[in-house]
């Protein structure tokens, strides 16, 4: 009896073993003809928005008031529509991401959510046909006239344009403290020859020349070694597929990233970028390449002088180039409350909108017009810069590359920091690349 | 019988919802893992779209965390999580055991000791992995230590080193597995061949022969499973974690031992002084085999534990620090960070069959230890 009524149970359990899978994988073929796209326009009318608005991003803590004020305005502009302000805390949105892949699957998807601007919405929600097409709202605000065309170019594909970014971030920017720099006899280099030049030097006195975190920070110097071996013009080719990874000039910059390597210090992998940047204030280091959110930190946190206390230059060889990152705002397909999502992106590309948000965040307006005074020294070169440079996009900032190709560059780069073998990691980037479908 | 019958089906009906429930939510999403594994889900783009492409690719995604030069990583951390279990069983239980055995001497404060050793187990491994990543912080914790004795800071780098011994070439692994293989086979045939009286004795030796000529035959016969060669090797980043994954469950194989050893009859120890035993020799011929039930469920216990350390080295080495690696991150980067579900998902079905490897054997055990 007792045998049987174990036979029972373990016949049922292993049937339901062997039957699940087959129904849970019942569903998949439907859209394998689904080469055409069905790309979802957005819909602009005059309706008052009103209802629940739901913001779904990852600024808390120290960013946190630049979304609030940002908040405020859109309330006051209107006012019928109730703000849920939704923020999962954790770095660049390392657990925002992912609790957004879970809602968006289970069809639940907010108003708007915050999001890298380029290839990291692209390749992960547009592909998936789940992003609604801003075209329409872009040339109704008359945007496309007030944000720089290399932008555009950036933030969209042929089939349209996908989110409205709200900030700008330079990334190939170099810091230094200047008193340190006149002590030690040396100026902030130019190219990186220089750079190899006096880096010897300062490692004489005991000085790290350049200061690197972890492994995502690594990935952050690695564009700009790149951006400034390659040019502008073969830096972008290299994202457009036109230049394969294993093309010599591509190996070259393996090559000096190597050579720059050896300057860098060994404990940087339980480094954050806080502390890297700290490296260079108090004088372990000399140079430290980071984006300049860098200068809100040494700014606000450090209660430094931009300027006086610390200086920057463009990472070598990039002069006249603006490598940028940008957070924005973009509308997923079946929300419930579509009006109010519209309003609110409206708000984000707005002139007051990108005031208020922006000097309180520490970065620039994506907008050439902006009101200058608003911004400190730092900020009003970088804006300066944006509006006369030629922009690129930055890798490990989601611009250029999808989710898919980040991760794996950051394994790429594990790789080598140990093997230190240019032409492998140049041959491994391209079996990514293709793998992740940059190449086509 | 009529009421034994009915019994059983009202066994069967408390037992069916539980049934249900655990036949749906574990074995059929690990039956759905299995088949997601199987398929192409992710490689392209689009993965997370409403009707994702999936086309079904048999072993492919297998075949390539093993042998596609991407995947290294993936690899290393296979290695890695061998060490962490090896470092974490054998540390657990040498310390446990020792601090049972001087907690068995009837110390004065014994329950305070008891209590001390086993607090570690109650924090959780993020609590422990914040504590630790402040201990081994490069220019702090115990890298100072020395200073206070006047001494130099040591330069050790315990979490993001990238020094690595016993160093292999992944490449020769097929070579490590055959030539091990044949020196088994060569060990059984010279058995054979020095036992006499064997009826059996030329079939044996046939089986025996021909697998052996198989082994190296086929060796020769596979091509190189890398195209270039791959170190992988003991990273000494990982030394950090193991420590302190021991610190946290010593306290709890302390535990086990301290009971083992309190319920060893008191005349076990008198016959062996009278026999002349020494405390040494008394621990090591009589307790240690007794205790044997008690090591077998510890290192089972440790076993899937030393599988589940994500939370530990996320903590204290974070996610993308490859030296620490961990399958079971990697796994979660495949497969929430890079949208790539079916190779996240056939790393973890890799990772539950190495449980599975600690786990049937344990289930096994208790089994026959109920009947």
């Amino acid at each position: 009896m007792k045998k049987l009524a174990q036979m029972v149970i373990l016949l049922g359990l292993s049937s339901l073993i062997l039957i699940f899978p087959l129904f849970a994988s019942g569903t998949p073929e439907q859209a394998a003809s689904g080469t055409q796209k069905t790309v979802e326009q957005v819909q602009l009318n005059n309706n008052i928005p009103s209802g629940d608005l739901e913001i779904f991003s990852w600024w808390a803590g120290d960013e946190g008031p630049a979304l609030e004020a940002l908040i405020k305005v859109f309330k006051a502009k209107y006012p019928k529509v109730n703000v849920i302000n939704a923020t999962v805390t954790g770095g660049s949105g390392v657990n925002a991401k992912a609790v957004l892949k879970t809602r968006m699957l289970g069809g639940d998807p907010p108003e708007s959510f915050q999001v890298h601007a380029g290839q990291e919405l692209i390749g992960t929600w547009v592909t998936a046909e789940r992003m609604v097409d801003l075209t329409p709202l872009f040339e109704a605000e008359g945007w496309t006239d007030v944000f720089p065309e290399d932008l555009l170019k950036l933030l969209g594909t042929d089939d349209g344009i996908w989110s409205v970014p709200v900030n700008i971030h330079r990334s190939n920017v170099m810091w230094y403290i200047p008193a340190n720099l006149k002590k030690w006899g040396v100026e902030a280099p130019t190219t990186w020859a220089d750079f190899l030049k006096i880096a010897p030097q300062l490692q004489a006195k005991g000085v790290i020349p350049l200061s690197v975190g972890q492994t995502w920070t690594v990935n952050h110097l690695w564009e700009s070694v790149a951006l400034g071996v390659l040019g502008p013009e073969d830096y972008s080719a290299l994202w457009e597929g036109e230049i394969p990874w294993t093309d010599n000039r591509v190996v070259d910059v393996w090559r000096t990233f190597a050579k720059v390597l050896d300057y860098t210090n060994k404990d940087a992998a339980s480094l954050s970028w806080q502390q890297a940047t700290d490296m260079v204030v108090n004088g372990k280091a000399a140079f430290n390449i980071m984006g300049d959110w860098a200068a809100g930190y040494m700014t606000t946190t450090l209660n430094l002088d931009p300027g006086k206390d610390y200086g920057w230059v463009p990472s070598p060889e990039t002069k006249g180039t603006f490598m940028f990152l940008a957070d924005s705002f973009g509308l997923p397909v079946g929300v419930e409350n579509p009006d109010a999502a519209v309003a609110w992106l409206k708000t984000c590309g707005s002139l007051e909108g990108s005031d208020t948000f922006n000097p309180l965040k520490g970065s620039i307006s994506a907008r050439t017009d902006s009101d200058l005074s608003l911004y400190n020294a730092y900020l009003r070169s970088a804006a300066s810069d944006f509006g006369s440079n030629r922009i690129v996009g930055s890798l490990a900032h989601g611009v250029v590359a999808n989710e898919g190709f980040m991760n794996d560059f950051s394994t790429v780069m594990e790789m080598f920091l140990s093997s230190r073998d240019p032409q492998q990691a140049a041959n491994a980037c391209q079996a990514i690349a293709i793998q992740n479908g940059m190449i086509r | 019988m009529i009421d034994q019958r009915k019994n059983t089906v009202i066994s069967i009906v408390i037992l069916l919802p539980s049934i249900l429930l655990v036949g749906i939510f574990v074995y059929g999403f690990i039956g759905n893992t299995i088949v997601v594994s199987l398929t192409d889900w992710g490689h392209a783009l689009g993965g997370l779209s409403l009707h994702p492409q999936k086309n079904f690719v048999g072993l492919q995604n297998y075949r390539d965390l093993f042998t596609n030069f991407i995947h290294g990583r993936f690899r290393q951390d296979l290695i890695n999580a061998v060490f962490y279990s090896i470092i974490l069983m054998a540390g657990a239980l040498s310390l446990g055991f020792f601090f049972a055995v001087l907690l068995d001497r009837k110390v004065r404060g014994e329950g305070f000791f008891r209590t001390l050793f086993l607090y570690p187990m109650a924090l959780s491994f993020i609590v422990t992995g914040t504590i630790w990543r402040w201990l081994f912080a490069p220019s702090g914790g115990f890298n100072i230590i020395p200073t206070f004795f006047g001494g130099e800071p040591v330069d050790f780098l315990w979490i993001s080193s990238r020094k690595r011994v016993l160093s292999f070439n992944w490449q020769n692994i097929p070579q490590i597995f055959f030539t091990a293989a044949a020196i088994f086979f060569t060990v059984v045939i010279l058995q054979q061949l020095i036992t006499r009286s064997d009826k059996h004795r030329l079939r044996n030796l046939i089986i025996w022969g021909v697998s052996v000529l198989y082994v190296v035959v086929l060796h020769r016969l596979l091509p190189p499973i890398l195209p270039v060669e791959e170190l992988h090797g003991y990273n000494l980043a990982t030394l950090g974690i193991s420590i302190a994954s021991v610190w946290q469950y010593a306290g709890y194989t302390m535990a086990l031992y301290l009971a083992g050893l309190r319920a060893l009859p008191e005349s076990l120890k008198e016959s062996a002084q009278l026999d002349g035993a020494g405390e040494f020799l008394f621990y090591w011929k009589i307790a240690i085999p007794n205790l044997k039930p008690i090591t077998l469920s510890a290192v089972i216990v440790l076993a899937h534990i030393s599988l589940k350390m994500f939370d530990l080295i996320y903590a204290m080495a974070g996610a993308d620090n490859a030296n620490t690696g961990h399958p079971s991150i990697n796994m979660y980067l495949t497969t929430f960070r890079a949208n790539n579900f079916a190779v996240g998902a056939a790393m973890a079905v890799i990772l539950f069959i190495l449980a599975a490897f600690f786990i049937i054997p344990y289930l096994v055990n208790t089994h026959r230890e109920m009947r």
